[in-house]
């Protein structure tokens, strides 16, 4: 990676960590911590989806086992939230892992892998409604102790720094990911896996390892979740809403890039929350416009809003080279 | 213990459920075989199809199985124009997109239906929802069996469709090879737009026989869509009688599961079918080799 890799992203996080010194109303660090929470999680959807091309609709999985892992550890077993944090990403990528590997082993890709992932994600919601170790339907409570060891704190900025530092994070994973060789590798599995094959990628490998960090990653977010509104139960971690969140994200912002999940966060959620503003209290506006958004971007925007500047750029850029033209023309 | 009366009964329930998920999933199997794709707004036009039957009794006072009759066609044409105007144009033609503005539809379809009607469950009661046919000594609800025998003549009539007449055949050549189909003179966004609308108007006799003894609300059609897939996907993605079969089969399944394991734990049994039979032998027990 260069600095011109590197400086973009830096200077973006420090001006997103200096907006709570700006904005100070709750509501507003609220709606901030949950974009960026999705957002989190949309990053690690964009890992397989994006760069490995395998969409799934079942990235709940991942996220339910964080949000579950840190909240019974804690809750049961008394672990260090912090350390449940690192164990609920390992546990993801685990989960993953072993999704990955029963999936792809056996060949399934494009519609049949999305059906796979939703319904793996399935069998964990009715298992965590169903099983005590999870409080079945009544959900998990996690304990209100303000302390930066519960990952509890007395201002809610502080939350939205640490939510803010694994969002960047990912941002350098990423974008390291575009860089290496195993990037290189899983974006030609991406657009055709024979060729990767007979190229000598083990593509089994690659898109394995694919999943499993983006399970870790979609894990974290979901365990974030949890220690910010200390409630989950089957339906919160491992509902559909939530695998279509991580899905829409990236999709929306640009699939495949670096800053497309969190763009596509801030947006669909700004508009969300904006048709809520307008609309009142009609209940589903907010997906009313997510969904309407997601068939627009596909059917007018097929690389997302970073896709839809890029082309605004180009075209702008062959509007100059033109007129450059013509000038130099007409001086002659 | 449970006796064989009781298991034999769930097991008759259970097939003659699993007789309105063969017709839900005739619908989808139909849109897979031709288009190629899996469609994920059908759950929420089921819900749609539901939401008019209720309507269609608590405003004009109309009987469920009577909807059925002006319903179908109404859903066909809501089917034909959501795929010639909307699915089709929208997705380029690309598998990826297809999957994702059909995510997008229902996302829309359900939501605007929360808006409307809000989050209650509606119910409607006719004079049948509770009566029942004996059977030597089991007793069957009558509705269901309606239901069962409602399926098996749609499952006909759509392979008569298909298989007798020149849109059928076109369907067929359509669902063969595209490129050879558009090459005879065949129009393929309209054949497209004909197996949605069919496949839509399966869901309209669906609604209409879940609606005397089932209940209705914006999100209910996500559960049916689940179960759907797995119908599909067991009975191999396109097949007219693995959708059947498979339904009736998945019916069963969900019933006995519900009796031995408990109504909570009861589904896990149709989506470990399911992921097996993904991992395992994805083009179905019907299924021809993709």
């Amino acid at each position: 990676m260069t600095a011109r890799d590197l400086i973009p992203i830096a200077v973006l996080a420090v001006l997103a960590a200096l907006l709570p010194l700006v904005v100070t109303s709750s509501p507003v660090m609220n709606f901030l911590v949950f974009t960026l929470i999705v957002a989190l999680g949309a990053q690690g959807w964009n890992i397989l989806g994006g760069f490995g091309g395998q969409f799934s609709f079942g990235h709940a999985a991942f996220f339910g086992t964080g949000a579950y892992v840190t909240a019974i550890l804690q809750m049961r077993y008394g672990v260090n939230a912090w350390a449940g944090l690192l164990l609920a990403a390992a546990a993801g990528a685990a989960v993953a892992w072993a999704i990955g590997f029963l999936s792809f082993r056996s060949g399934l890709r494009g519609s049949y892998f999305a059906l796979v992932t939703l319904a793996f994600a399935e069998v964990f919601r009715i298992l965590a409604n169903a099983t005590p170790v999870t409080g079945g339907a009544a959900g998990l409570l996690i304990k209100l102790e303000v302390h930066p060891a519960n990952l509890q704190f007395a201002d809610r900025a502080v939350f939205y720094w640490l939510v803010l530092a694994f969002v960047t994070g990912v941002l350098l994973l990423t974008r390291w990911i575009q860089r290496s060789r195993f990037g290189a590798q899983l974006v030609a599995v991406r657009e055709n896996e024979d060729a990767a094959k007979a190229l000598g990628v083990d593509s089994l490998k690659v898109k394995l390892r694919a999943i499993a960090l983006s399970g870790a990653v979609t894990a974290l977010s979901g365990c974030l979740y949890a220690q910010y509104f200390l409630y989950i139960d089957a339906h919160i971690a491992y509902g559909s809403w939530i695998s279509v969140e991580l899905l829409l994200a990236p999709i929306i912002g640009g699939v495949g890039t670096v800053f497309g999940p969190v763009v596509g966060a801030l947006t669909l959620h700004g508009l969300g929350e904006l048709a809520k503003q307008f609309a009142g209290r009609i209940p589903g506006i907010d997906l009313i416009v997510f969904g309407s958004v997601l068939v627009l971007a596909v059917a007018f925007a097929r690389g997302g809003i970073l896709g839809l500047l890029e082309r605004l750029r180009d075209r702008g850029r062959g509007l100059v080279a033109r007129g450059a033209k013509e000038v130099s023309h007409a001086g002659r | 213990m449970y006796s064989p009366q009781i298991i034999l009964e769930a097991a008759l329930n259970g097939l003659m459920t699993g007789a309105v998920y063969a017709l839900i999933a005739l619908g989808l199997t139909l849109i897979y075989g031709v288009l190629h794709i899996i469609n994920f707004a059908h759950g929420a036009l089921l819900t749609c199809a539901m939401f008019a039957v209720w309507i269609a009794w608590a405003w004009l006072g109309l009987d469920p199985y009577l909807v059925i009759v002006p319903l179908v066609p109404l859903m066909f044409v809501l089917g034909y124009g959501l795929q010639r105007f909307v699915i089709g144009p929208a997705s380029h033609g690309d598998d990826g997109n297809i999957l994702l503005v059909t995510l997008g539809l229902s996302i829309v379809l359900e939501n605007v239906l929360l808006a409307v009607f809000q989050s209650d469950t509606r119910t409607l009661d006719t004079d049948y929802s509770f009566q029942v046919v004996a059977l030597g000594p089991l007793l069957l609800s009558f509705p269901r069996v309606i239901g069962l025998a409602v399926a098996v003549v749609v499952t006909g009539l759509l392979w008569l469709v298909l298989n007798r007449t020149d849109t059928g055949k076109a369907i067929r050549a359509v669902a063969k090879e595209k490129l050879g189909a558009n090459l005879v003179g065949i129009d393929v966004p309209h054949v497209y737009a004909i197996t949605f609308g069919l496949g839509c108007a399966c869901l309209a006799v669906a609604a209409g026989l879940l609606m005397p003894t089932f209940y209705v609300n914006p999100r209910i059609g996500s559960a049916f869509v689940l179960v759907a897939f797995t119908v599909v996907v067991l009975g191999g993605m396109g097949s007219l009688p693995g959708a059947l079969l498979g339904g009736l089969f998945i019916g069963v399944v969900e019933s006995l599961c519900g009796l031995f394991l408990g109504d909570s734990l009861g589904q896990i049994g149709i989506f470990l079918i399911f992921i097996a039979v993904l991992l395992v032998r994805p083009t179905g027990l019907f299924g021809a080799k993709a």
